[in-house]
This record gives C-alpha cells, structure tokens and sequence, in this order.
C-alpha cells in the first residue's frame, strides 16, 4: 500500500496532466460527433457580454456599408412587393396566414477558419429565439440555431463540417444535401444530386423544401464546378455562396410556424 | 509574491481578451488566427509548484475555447505545454535551467526565440491536429501550424520585448 502512495504522489503531475487531458479529449471528440456542449459555448452571459461589448464598439466602422447593403435589400423587396397582383399582398401581410415568422439580429461573434464554425448573435430566449431556427442574412443562408441562452444565441453556421442542410437546383424538384469540406469559406459542396439531373455550371442553388429549419427557394449560391462521385452515380457540386461568410452583420431569424405540427406529425408516423 | 499573484492574474483576464476579441478576428489571408495567449507560458513564474501551472493553464484554454466554441482544443494544447514546458526548457537552456537562481536574465536571445518556437510549434500540432482529427488532411494540418505557426511566433516575439517583464 504504501509502495502505492509513493508511486502515485512520486507521478503526481503525470496523473493530474493524464486526468486533464482526459477530460479535454472526451469534451473534443464528442464535439466532432454530437451537438455542441450546452454548458460551454459563447451564448453563455459573461461571453456574449463581452462580444456584445467588442461589437458595439467594432460595428461602427461598417455602419455604412451595412447600411448600404440594407437599403439594397430593402429595393429589391419592394421591387417585388410592387410588381405582385394586389391580393396577394394583402393575403402575405395577414399575420395569421403567415406560416413563416422572421425576426431581425445581430452578430456579435463571426467565425469562419476553423472545421467547426459558429457565429454568435444577440437575440436570445428572451426574444423568443430557440433551437433549431433558421438564419439567413440579406444575401442567403447563414445557418441553423443551436444553443440559446437569456441574451444570446450561438449558430452553427453552413461552414461546419457537421451542417447538413437540404438543397435543391432552383427550378427543379432535383434536391440533395449540402455539406462543407472544410477548404475554403466561400464554397461549399452539394451531394447527392442523380446523375441523371443536367447540371450546368452558374446554376442557382436554393433551399429545399424538405426541412421545417428553411422556407423553400432562400438563394444558397451558384454551381462553380461539378463531377461525378466514386460510384459515378452522383453528382458532387462545389457550390460558391452568394452571402459573403467573413463580412455579416445584420442577419435574419425564420420560423416555421408549423414546425412542431410537422415533426410531431413525423415522430408519430415513425412509430 | 502576492504582486505575482496579481500580475497573474491581470495577464489572464488580459491575454484571454485580446485573444478572443482582437486575434481571432485578424483572419490574415482567410485563414490566419494567431494564438497568442501561449505567451503566456512564456511569462508564467519558472520555479513553480506544477500542479498549479497546469491548473492555471487547463483554465486559461478553456476560457478561450467557451469564448470561440473550440471546445477543449486551446485547453488539452495549453495543458500538454504546462505539462512538457520544464522539459522543453532544460532542452533550450540546458544546465542552467537546474541552477537555483536560474531565470531569462541568464539566457541568450536565441535560446529564448528557440523555447517560444517549441512551445509555439507544439501548441499548435496538438491544436489543429485535434481540430481537425483526419489523417487524410495532414496537409491542411501542416499548412495551418505552419502558416499560424509563424505569426505567432513573431507577435509573441513582439510582445515579449514590449512587455517585458522585470524579474521573474
């Protein structure tokens, strides 16, 4: 017994280092497969002040490009609320017809050069925000909401190497999944697509109607490249993103109003 | 020895907000994120009891991995480099190290770039590596420690000759 204490306090930094780089290890490669850790991430108070703090401060040197990006967006929504028959309008604005309900944020943390990037934004359970809400900025999809606290919620953002979003070729029903191989923050890859889908590069990518997160057609980015996978029987599409990754400010939160009908609906079909 | 306690403990809350709010925003290149919070373990008292360094630097990794949801990668490097950091330091200053009054007053320019690189280059393999966790990216790997690598090492280089400690 005593040999036994000697030994363990004789290595008693090698036990503490092996104890510390146990839980390290467990906490990193349970990140690479489950969601991210609900007690640890930058949604929590003392983080998100902080990066509410830097934001407030470092987003006035892009006020007027934010700006001039928002009044763009703003024309390109009128352009089209203006050239719509006029019933149809008036039917879109009947909050109880809406199945889709958006709510404004800001991001106060982007990140986008590591495998796994999550963006943090300033809305939280307080403004109604909760897991699994889509996010989408002026020029496409941004990602899907994965932890929220009171003031904060982290997103994981397309660029991450555990996003699998639906997407289909605009002006088909030819839809597949899109994932991110982690090379560069400006394309990610669509899989999935049958060959037997002409394909040509400068297509429109769009969301697909196959999940509750996205509304169908939210632009996603343009086809740059294509080939054939190992099996050659599909279509692997590099996929170059409207919306610019290192330069987001203002961003969109979408909600499915049918979504818990939708997936009780799943759930009890499963059974 | 309570001024070291607190000159500490400023260095922490410091390091841990530069870190998270100016350096992993720089992106250089797209790509870049220089860590330099590991000068820290540069600057850290060199006679200490160990278990506490090592405490010390399990929490100021994991500080910075609940800031940039890395979870654990800054932590298990920073842990392994309070681990190794007396070994790399008899390897850079040789003899010395094991003399009482050893400290960096004694020591060449060289050997102390040498230690920074050591510390810099092991930190950032036992980082990306885990970050990434794919023998088939190796290159992507080697790109990155290298490329960040090198930032690193010259913005720790800086700020050790501005903020240059008195004594230690």
């Amino acid at each position: 017994m005593q040999r036994i204490i000697n030994f363990v306090l004789r290595y008693r930094n090698a036990f503490l280092y092996a104890f510390f780089a146990l839980i390290s290890l467990v906490m990193t490669i349970r990140s690479h497969s489950y969601h991210q850790s609900k007690f640890f991430n930058s949604s929590k108070w003392i983080s998100g002040s902080i990066y509410g703090a830097g934001s407030d401060v470092s987003s006035y040197f892009s006020l007027q490009e934010e700006n001039k990006k928002l009044v763009e967006e703003n024309q390109r929504l009128r352009k089209l609320l203006f050239n719509s028959p006029d019933d149809s309008i008036t039917k879109s604005l009947d909050s109880t017809l809406a199945v889709y309900e958006v709510m404004s944020a800001k991001l106060i943390k982007n990140s986008f050069t590591s495998p796994r990037n999550y963006v943090t934004i300033d809305k939280g359970e307080k403004d109604g925000v909760h897991q699994d809400m889509g996010v989408i900025t002026t020029d496409g999809i941004l990602g899907i909401v994965e932890n929220v606290s009171q003031n904060f919620a982290t997103v994981q953002s397309v660029l991450n190497t555990k996003s699998n979003i639906n997407a289909k070729i605009k002006g088909t029903e030819y839809f597949g999944s899109l994932i991110w191989d982690t090379k560069d923050y400006t394309v990610v890859q669509l899989i999935d697509i049958p060959r037997l889908v002409p394909v040509v590069v400068g297509d429109t990518i769009v969301t697909g109607g196959m999940s509750s997160i996205f509304p169908e057609n939210v632009p996603i980015g343009v086809i740059k490249k294509y080939d054939l996978n190992a099996s050659k029987s599909f279509y692997n599409i590099d996929v170059e993103l409207f919306c610019d990754m290192a330069n987001i400010k203002n961003v969109y939160l979408i909600e499915n109003k049918n979504k818990e009908e939708i997936q009780e609906l799943e759930a009890r079909t499963i059974e | 020895m309570s001024t070291t306690v607190i000159i500490n403990i400023l260095r922490f809350i410091l390091l841990v907000l530069t870190q998270v709010l100016i350096f992993n925003n720089l992106n250089f290149l797209g790509f870049i994120n220089p860590m330099v919070y590991v000068i820290f373990f540069y600057w850290y008292p060199i006679k200490v009891n160990r278990a506490l360094f090592m405490l010390i630097a399990f929490l100021l990794g994991l500080t910075i991995d609940i800031f940039s949801d890395t979870l654990a990668l800054n932590a298990l490097a920073s842990v392994t480099i309070a681990y190794t950091r007396p070994a790399i330091m008899r390897f850079c200053f040789g003899v010395n190290y094991d003399f009482q009054n050893f400290s960096f007053k004694n020591t060449t320019k060289l050997q102390r770039i040498t230690f920074m690189a050591l510390v810099v280059l092991i930190h950032h393999l036992i980082f990306f590596s885990f970050e990434i966790l794919s023998i088939a990216h190796i290159l992507l790997i080697l790109k990155k420690v290298i490329a960040t690598g090198i930032v690193t090492l010259i913005l720790c280089i800086l700020f050790s000759s501005l903020f240059s400690p008195k004594t230690e």
